[in-house]
């Protein structure tokens, strides 16, 4: 047995993240929208969430919430693209949707790297594993290659690929899942950069390969203090992996806390039926699942009002306007919640009828 | 639904069975190439109305056994015996009754429905390529088979691609169920949904299940999910049935290390629980299918192993273990069984 690194998440810095001005990440209003043939597909509308330095972040939220579009944003991966983006994402004090393409580059992979959900189709299968990475490090740093490929070894050997030396001149399809994996992690790692976007990096994984790559990140960010933005729509890797987690449901954030007062304390109904619709180990046997009714919003045209109110049990227009408002999100708040019932009633109900069958 | 076990026949019965596939030599060169072994001596019952899990890693061969059980591959070795009656190798028209009885609902809902068809030709397939005729006509009955698993009727001449992941994978359920089979092989059929969806079709699976009283086998890599579904629960490794046991045993007392580690390896909703729990890590990877390990084929990666004096280990290396009862209904295949606590609830 292997003790767990312990990192449980310290409840004065989670609170005070929010309202940090220093924090690494500050994403501010973003919006990114496509259109199509059918019309504007809002991915992305109105996002707000900082991430301070040498801290986990997760997002989570189901498919088309939003929550992978919203980083490649950081990453700037919709230039060039018909994706019409808005608002401000800073990087320290950078604006890195106002910045040329030029310094974009400069500060990807350096400052900010990725790590993928498929690494087979991340990495190219025509160039060695060693290439790719040598070609991360050498772009950013004017190094011969006998030290860029010096370094990769290390990195390979860090992230624990056995025999280093020899894995780096083989090519992606002779890696396993895990392996492949591993390779990208010392790929997005070789530049030290301040902060890592893990899109399910674990998602393609077996649970045994995915204990290991978790605990790798984990390691990895006490060794080098790395900042992370976790995407997954696993609640138990985030439980894991984040300090803090941000719940995304049609494009927009809709609540955001620490670890435990996501799972504790949650204070949006759709982060209540997120919890309590999946079939849990930890926890006696139901009878039956509770899914949350309906299917996942239009993002083209969305429910008017709150986006989750045709699914929502707690709806209730004639009392808390949720089909004709759009409930606020404040963003400063140390654990904010975007629902339109006022909050000493939602606590009522999440004490009442969400905690008990939780 | 419990399965009344205590005196009653079972359904199906599989006894060691085999499924390998030839690897195909290319070049001039020929060399004597040894097959992957992707099922490779399986045997369980399955008893009516029950509901058996089967988890473990991508390439354990577990989609293989349920193709294998079903006869979509035909087996390399072993029996499959039906209510009785050995039919493995049955083919032409023994086969095609045979699948009036075992249907299979498949993993992903974009690949397993044809996108030219509108959704009442894939439903009524069956009774097409059966040459049955229901009551009031194959559209009526197709229109209740939706209703039933909870798609509107009225889109009857709609296509696939008109519907949602969730919705295809309850027309995957209708084509099932249509003509009433005993068996249902269900392969991953929530893997590729969303969590709230995931759980209104296992719901509906459960209430199909006890309306029809069709027995399942639910294979499955999501251990939560096989946990809420399953009656008893047989974990696979390289081919092999590893343990099969109850459910609430198997979650309460696994006695298999490799059982042991898969079920440590799941992070738990819970994040104060995540950080008090020690987790069992694996090393290195699965070994390949078609150079199997000798003896049992987890002892690369078994962490108890590695805790065995020299002459245990041999053992381990060279007797393949197989699965003994260390309690009633309680099967294992190691020679070292034994309880720990995984501290999981």
């Amino acid at each position: 047995m292997i003790g767990r690194a312990h990192h449980a998440p310290s409840s004065t810095v989670a609170l005070d993240a929010p309202r940090d001005e220093s924090a690494l990440l500050r994403v501010e209003g973003l919006k990114v929208h496509f259109p199509t043939e059918d019309g504007l597909v809002k991915a992305v509308d109105g996002l707000s969430y900082t991430v301070p330095a040498g801290r986990t972040l997760g997002i989570v939220g189901e498919s088309g919430s939003g929550k992978s579009v919203s980083s490649q944003a950081i990453m700037g991966l919709h230039r060039g693209s018909r994706a019409q983006v808005s608002g401000n994402i800073f990087f320290d004090s950078t604006d890195l949707l106002q910045i040329g393409d030029e310094q974009l580059r400069r500060m990807r992979g350096r400052d900010i790297a990725m790590v993928f959900q498929d690494p087979l189709s991340a990495l190219h299968p025509y160039y060695t594993v060693g290439n790719q990475i040598m070609e991360a490090y050498r772009v950013h740093h004017n190094v011969s290659k006998s030290a860029a490929r010096t370094r990769t070894i290390e990195m390979l050997d860090r992230v624990g690929i056995p025999n280093p030396d020899k894995r780096i001149d083989q090519y992606p399809h002779e890696f396993s899942g895990g392996m492949r994996q591993r390779a990208m992690i010392a790929m997005a790692l070789i530049n030290d950069p301040r902060l890592i976007i893990a899109d399910e990096p674990t998602t393609a994984l077996d649970v045994t390969v995915q204990a290991q790559i978790l605990e790798l990140l984990v390691g990895l960010q006490e060794e080098f203090g790395s900042s992370i933005i976790i995407i997954t729509h696993d609640l138990g890797v985030v439980a894991e992996m984040a300090h803090e987690i941000l719940v995304m449901y049609g494009g927009k954030a809709v609540e955001r806390g620490s670890a435990d007062e996501v799972f504790y304390t949650p204070g949006h109904p759709y982060t209540w039926g997120l919890l309590s619709s999946m079939p849990r180990m930890d926890r006696a046997r139901l009878e039956r699942l509770r899914p949350i009714a309906g299917n996942p919003p239009s993002l083209i045209n969305p429910p008017s009002g709150c986006a989750f109110h045709p699914r929502c049990p707690f709806m209730d227009e004639a009392k808390y306007h949720c089909v004709s408002q759009v409930p606020v999100f404040n963003p400063e708040l140390p654990h904010p919640v975007r629902c339109a019932i006022p909050e000493g009633e939602r606590h009522v109900i999440f004490e009442q009828k969400v905690k008990p069958s939780l | 639904m419990k399965a009344q076990r205590d005196g009653q026949e079972p359904i199906l019965r599989v006894k060691d069975l085999k499924k390998y596939f030839p690897r195909k030599t290319s070049g001039v060169i020929r060399r004597p190439d040894s097959p992957v072994q992707a099922v490779d001596g399986v045997s369980f019952e399955l008893y009516p109305g029950e509901t058996l899990g089967v988890v473990g890693e991508s390439g354990c061969g577990k989609s293989t056994m349920g193709r294998t059980v079903l006869q979509l591959l035909e087996p390399t070795a072993g029996t499959i015996e039906f209510k009785g009656k050995d039919v493995t190798g049955a083919k032409g028209r023994e086969l095609r009754r045979l699948r009036t009885e075992m249907q299979m609902v498949f993993q992903d809902p974009y690949g397993s429905l044809n996108p030219r068809q509108t959704v009442g030709s894939i439903v009524g397939a069956p009774f097409a390529i059966q040459g049955i005729t229901p009551e009031g006509g194959v559209k009526k009955r197709v229109q209740e088979l939706m209703e039933r698993v909870g798609l509107n009727p009225e889109h009857y001449n709609r296509y696939p691609h008109e519907f949602s992941g969730g919705q295809r994978q309850r027309i995957g359920i209708a084509r099932a169920v249509a003509l009433q089979p005993d068996i249902i092989v269900c392969d991953e059929p929530v893997s590729a949904l969303d969590v709230s969806i995931q759980a209104q079709v296992v719901n509906l699976l459960e209430d199909i299940q006890n309306e029809f009283g069709i027995t399942y086998i639910f294979i499955a890599h999501d251990l939560s999910v096989v946990r809420h579904i399953s009656d008893r629960v047989a974990v696979m490794y390289l081919g092999k049935i590893v343990e099969l046991t109850d459910r609430d045993t198997l979650y309460a007392d696994p006695q298999h290390p490799y059982t042991q580690a898969l079920l440590s390896a799941v992070p738990l909703p819970d994040p104060r629980k995540e950080n008090k729990r020690d987790r069992i890590l694996l090393t290195g990877d699965l070994p390949s299918p078609i150079n199997p390990p000798s003896g049992c084929v987890f002892h690369t990666r078994c962490p108890k192993y590695r805790t065995l004096t020299d002459t245990e280990k041999k053992r381990c290396v060279e007797e393949v273990p197989l699965p003994r009862e260390t309690q009633a209904g309680h099967s294992v295949a190691c020679h070292y069984a034994e309880s720990t606590n995984l501290a999981i609830v």
